[in-house]
């Protein structure tokens, strides 16, 4: 089971992405933002950073890099994906997943340990979650907030998309405490939190977060 | 505008030149003729200019600093000492850590953001520049009085820079300082620490050996940011062009800089570099001539190659540019086509400008015309030395002489009032507002960050190796008795990285004071560099290099004299720290070490507006018999926590240890007051199970540290003999400063 983790320029999460792939049991393969081959993996891992330097909007350069075109190619045959963060940003300014991750409502960053629940455990990433089940793990990021319009917003929230929300009071101003969504088909999933970051309680607020790369791998397994 | 080249500098030597105003004493100006036997060119002078400022020659501290060497204690860690961009520890397994602090104070007061996101950027490349992995940031900040309109410009503005700096470029802040004083209303203080790891055979230097070998600059193209006195230079002397104010505070750009570690340490690892230089204070003038002085002296630069974002920048504003985010390496020419092929896949701009000559000129020329020949030492080494004059202050007989007279808290409900003043205290008060802006998980090594006593970093994941760090200044103590305010600033870093259990190894400090033409600003430095040399003497510790930062006063009112003192530790197991706070009911709280009536330059006393007194007499000789007592009790697991107590003594060091994980405790004290407000130095809370007791009991009494017991945790509530404070009240009060402050 090979989990690709994509290194823009910028990219800064993607060590930790692979140390997570790694202890759930799969296999982390490094891509570059530049390849033309996606190296057989079986999944994709989008990590956080500012890829770009976030220059135009966060997402809106690396949507073009050359990896891009075959990670879009794929997650249409059904490949599982994943965006964390500024990975979030580039599925969104890709088009494979709706909305756009805006300032946080604050205007400052913020890095917190924040509590979410998982809505939605039928996706290939959230499997190993039980529904409603609340686990924390870092926040992390400066254009959190989930924006969309008011019918994008229906159609998420009456196909069950929101596969986590915030717990307590909105972090960032997201419409409907929304921290992560799935396209229709359930194999793109963007999320705003960082489980990569709490895959062990001596690094991370728990090791809550390992559960979405066990997912991944029982969902290739079977 | 017409070219400046040696050849006209010898045939005018009546021409008149400014070198006034790029900050040239006459008698320095003078020297530099007599070096080269002619007047400089304005290349020359440019270059001289800077690398002679107080900033890069160290004119006014050298004579003082050079007691860090001659009192060096003996140490097997210290791998690269002062003198290199940043000092190189041996932390063990192969491992080498480099370390350094740098202030940023100035260009952070007229331009918040950049000036403290550029500060960031800077200390950075200087850990790059060793060969390291930059694995951390740490950032001591200090601010006029928290309540003063402009404290609401600055300090935001400051934190926004370092975290939006620090979070683009993936490294962790893993602690820092934040404290408010009027005297730091027109000088904030912004100091930025890095520390970086690599292997020992990793280690790079700034030199240019080898005839033959090229001199590549690499990274963000030299634009007209950064340029002090040029502008000076550029109208007055060379003037026809009308050339138009440039700003002085650097522009930075994080994902540039982000691009350059990457590149650079992959051109490390395959070894393509025989000395490498980052380019900062200085820029050019800078990184060639100490390049040029590392190696044997000779150096050719074609100036006219280095790519320009301002193509109408003379070749004096190009030697001083302070542009970021730009390296210069010398490279043997076989290698320079994978080196070439490393900044391609990375994007970098790279450019050979010249090569390493026989010989010991730097020269450099402009469209082959030679506009600077120089011997390069005297650029980077042989600036003036000034043995400034020195004069204990006035005030110093009269603060000391007088006593602290402030109200000392005795019944049930004067004890709560003052535990929830202190918890609020701006200096005090819980910094979330600030530490939330910045990013402490990226990278996944962080053991370890505010608010516990140090920042930890892992290092190796197999072997769990970690360091520690903590920076650390008490001003008001400093301002009392600068000789022992450096000791105790030392003592209380040291002591905070020992309570979690590492070992300290290596001092870095951040030296920020007034003005060096006061005699009495100068006592103050004088006293503080014996302090710490001395104090780095007695406990082993070297100093492996650090920043001086002078002129940090509005008029005639100087900074507090603030020196920052960072210490770094090596841990063998990150796993098996203690923590800075229980995180269970049933334990027994402890006190180690001994309190006395110390309220000079205590936080109380600050409060109350009373900055006099005798600051306490720092005992190394006790501070290191307690990190014995601290390393042995983490190695024989018999902590369950341990919490350093400073600022607000015990008073606030309950109060962190009971919010940290909403576990209350009971605590009777003998002498209430005192015993609360004290700040005493050399003192840890520690909490054991009970079945402890005895084996604590034991290691207290083999390093001679007094052991009182304080009371246990638990409960919803810190209840202090009678008096009672619930967590909610104490939690309110501790955190709703600084949103109530800066929203």
């Amino acid at each position: 089971m090979r989990v690709g983790v994509i290194t823009f320029p910028g990219t800064l999460d993607d060590r930790d992405a692979a140390r997570a792939v790694n202890a759930g049991g799969a296999e982390a393969v490094a891509l570059w933002h530049a390849d033309a081959d996606l190296k057989n993996v079986d999944a994709v891992i989008l990590p956080g950073g500012f890829s770009y330097g976030d220059y135009l909007r966060c997402g809106a350069i690396s949507r073009f890099a050359p990896v891009m075109k075959l990670v879009i190619e794929a997650a249409g045959k059904g490949m599982p994906v994943l965006g964390i963060c500024n990975g979030f940003q580039v599925l969104c300014e890709s088009h494979l997943l709706p909305g756009a991750l805006t300032r946080n409502s604050d205007l400052h960053f913020l890095c917190r340990d924040q509590e979410i629940e998982i809505t939605n455990t039928k996706t290939v990433w959230t499997s190993s979650y039980s529904e409603g089940q609340k686990i924390v793990i870092p926040l992390k990021n400066g254009e959190g907030s989930f924006q969309c319009d008011d019918d994008t917003l229906a159609q998420l929230e009456g196909e069950g998309r929101v596969i986590a929300r915030y717990v307590g009071q909105n972090p960032n101003g997201s419409r409907n405490l929304i921290a992560g969504i799935s396209n229709a088909r359930g194999n793109v999933v963007g999320l705003m939190p960082h489980p990569e970051h709490a895959i062990d309680t001596l690094t991370g607020p728990s090791a809550q977060g390992l559960g979405f790369f066990t997912s991944i791998l029982n969902a290739m397994v079977k | 505008m017409s070219l400046d080249t040696v050849a006209i500098a010898q045939s005018t030597p009546e021409n008149i030149q400014p070198f006034a105003q790029l900050g040239l004493k006459p008698d320095e100006y003078a020297r530099i003729k007599e070096i080269l036997g002619r007047r400089p060119t304005s290349s020359e002078l440019a270059m001289y200019s800077v690398m002679w400022s107080e900033h890069c020659s160290y004119k006014s501290s050298k004579v003082h600093l050079k007691q860090f060497g001659d009192k060096a204690p003996k140490s097997d860690a210290l791998l690269v000492g002062i003198g290199e961009n940043a000092g190189v520890v041996d932390v063990g397994q192969g491992y080498a850590v480099t370390f350094k602090i740098e202030s940023h104070n100035h260009p952070s007061f007229v331009e918040p953001y950049q000036g403290a996101a550029t500060g960031v950027g800077g200390i950075v490349r200087d850990i790059l520049t060793m060969g390291a992995r930059p694995i951390a940031v740490m950032d001591p900040l200090r601010f006029g009085p928290a309540d003063a309109p402009d404290t609401r410009r600055v300090l935001p503005g400051i934190v926004a820079g370092v975290g939006g700096y620090g979070n683009c470029l993936g490294l962790p802040n893993i602690g820092g300082e934040v404290i408010f004083d009027e005297t730091y209303a027109g000088n904030p203080l912004v100091n930025a620490l890095c520390v970086g790891v690599m292997k020992h055979s990793d280690i790079k230097l700034a030199k240019a050996a080898g005839a033959g070998n090229l001199v590549v600059l690499y990274g963000a193209k030299t634009g007209g940011d950064g340029i002090g006195g040029v502008s000076v230079l550029a109208s007055e002397t060379f003037g026809a062009g009308g050339s138009t104010k440039r700003p002085s505070v650097q522009v930075g750009d994080p994902f540039v800089e982000k691009i350059l570690i990457e590149c650079s340490l992959e051109i490390f690892a395959e070894d393509l570099v025989v000395g490498i230089q980052d380019l900062g204070g200085a820029g050019l003038s800078c990184a060639t001539s100490e390049l040029a002085s590392g190696g044997s002296g000779g150096m050719k630069v074609a100036l006219d190659r280095v790519p320009l974002r301002d193509p109408s920048l003379s070749p004096e504003e190009i030697l001083m540019s302070e542009s970021q985010e730009r390296m210069c390496a010398i490279v043997a020419p076989e290698k320079l086509a994978r080196f070439l092929e490393i900044c391609a896949k990375w994007d970098v701009t790279v450019t050979a400008i010249g090569e390493v000559t026989d010989g010991d000129r730097l020269v450099i020329t402009w469209n082959d015309e030679i506009i600077v020949n120089v011997p390069p030492r005297t650029v980077a080494h042989d600036g003036p030395v000034y043995n400034r004059p020195i004069k204990q202050p006035a005030y110093i007989d009269d603060v000391n002489s007088q006593r602290v007279n402030v109200p000392i808290p005795n019944s049930a409900a004067e004890i709560k009032a003052t535990v929830l003043q202190l918890a609020a205290t701006p200096n005090l008060a819980d910094k979330s507002w600030v530490t939330s802006q910045y990013d402490k998980y990226v990278q996944g090594n962080t053991i370890q960050s505010q608010p516990d006593d140090s920042g930890m970093i892992r290092i190796d994941e197999q072997t769990h190796l970690g360091v520690a760090i903590s920076t650390d200044a008490n001003a008001n103590w400093s301002y009392l008795n600068p000789y022992q305010g450096a000791k105790l600033a030392l003592a209380e870093a040291a002591r905070n990285i020992a309570t979690a259990g590492a070992r300290p190894l290596a001092v870095t400090n951040c030296l920020n004071f007034g003005s060096p033409e006061d005699p009495g600003v100068m006592w103050q430095f004088s006293e503080s560099v014996r302090g710490l040399a001395d104090g780095c003497l007695e406990m082993g510790l070297p100093v492996t290099g650090g920043n001086v930062s002078f002129y940090n006063q509005t008029g005639a009112v100087a900074i507090l004299p603030t020196p920052v003192i960072g210490v770094l530790g090596v841990i063998d197991d990150v796993r098996t720290r203690t923590p800075m706070s229980f995180d269970s009911a049933g334990l027994e709280l402890y006190l180690l070490g001994d309190t006395y009536e110390d309220l000079a330059g205590s936080e109380w006393a600050f409060m109350h507006g009373q900055r006099v007194g005798q600051s306490p007499t720092a005992d190394l000789a006790r501070e290191m018999r307690l990190i014995e007592v601290l390393l042995a009790g983490r190695e024989e697991k018999i902590f369950s926590a341990a919490h350093d107590l400073s600022q607000g003594g015990l008073s606030a060091g309950l109060t962190e240890m009971v919010l940290r994980h909403s576990i209350g405790a009971t605590i009777t004290l003998d002498n209430v007051g005192i015993s609360l407000l004290s700040e005493t130095p050399g003192r840890v809370i520690v909490a054991i199970v009970t079945s402890k007791a005895e084996a604590l009991k034991t290691l207290a009494n083999k390093y001679q540290i007094t052991l009182s017991h304080l009371g246990t945790t638990g409960g919803d509530a810190l209840r202090i003999n009678d008096a009672v404070i619930p967590l909610d009240e104490l939690r309110t009060a501790h955190t709703s400063t600084f949103p109530k402050l800066f929203g």
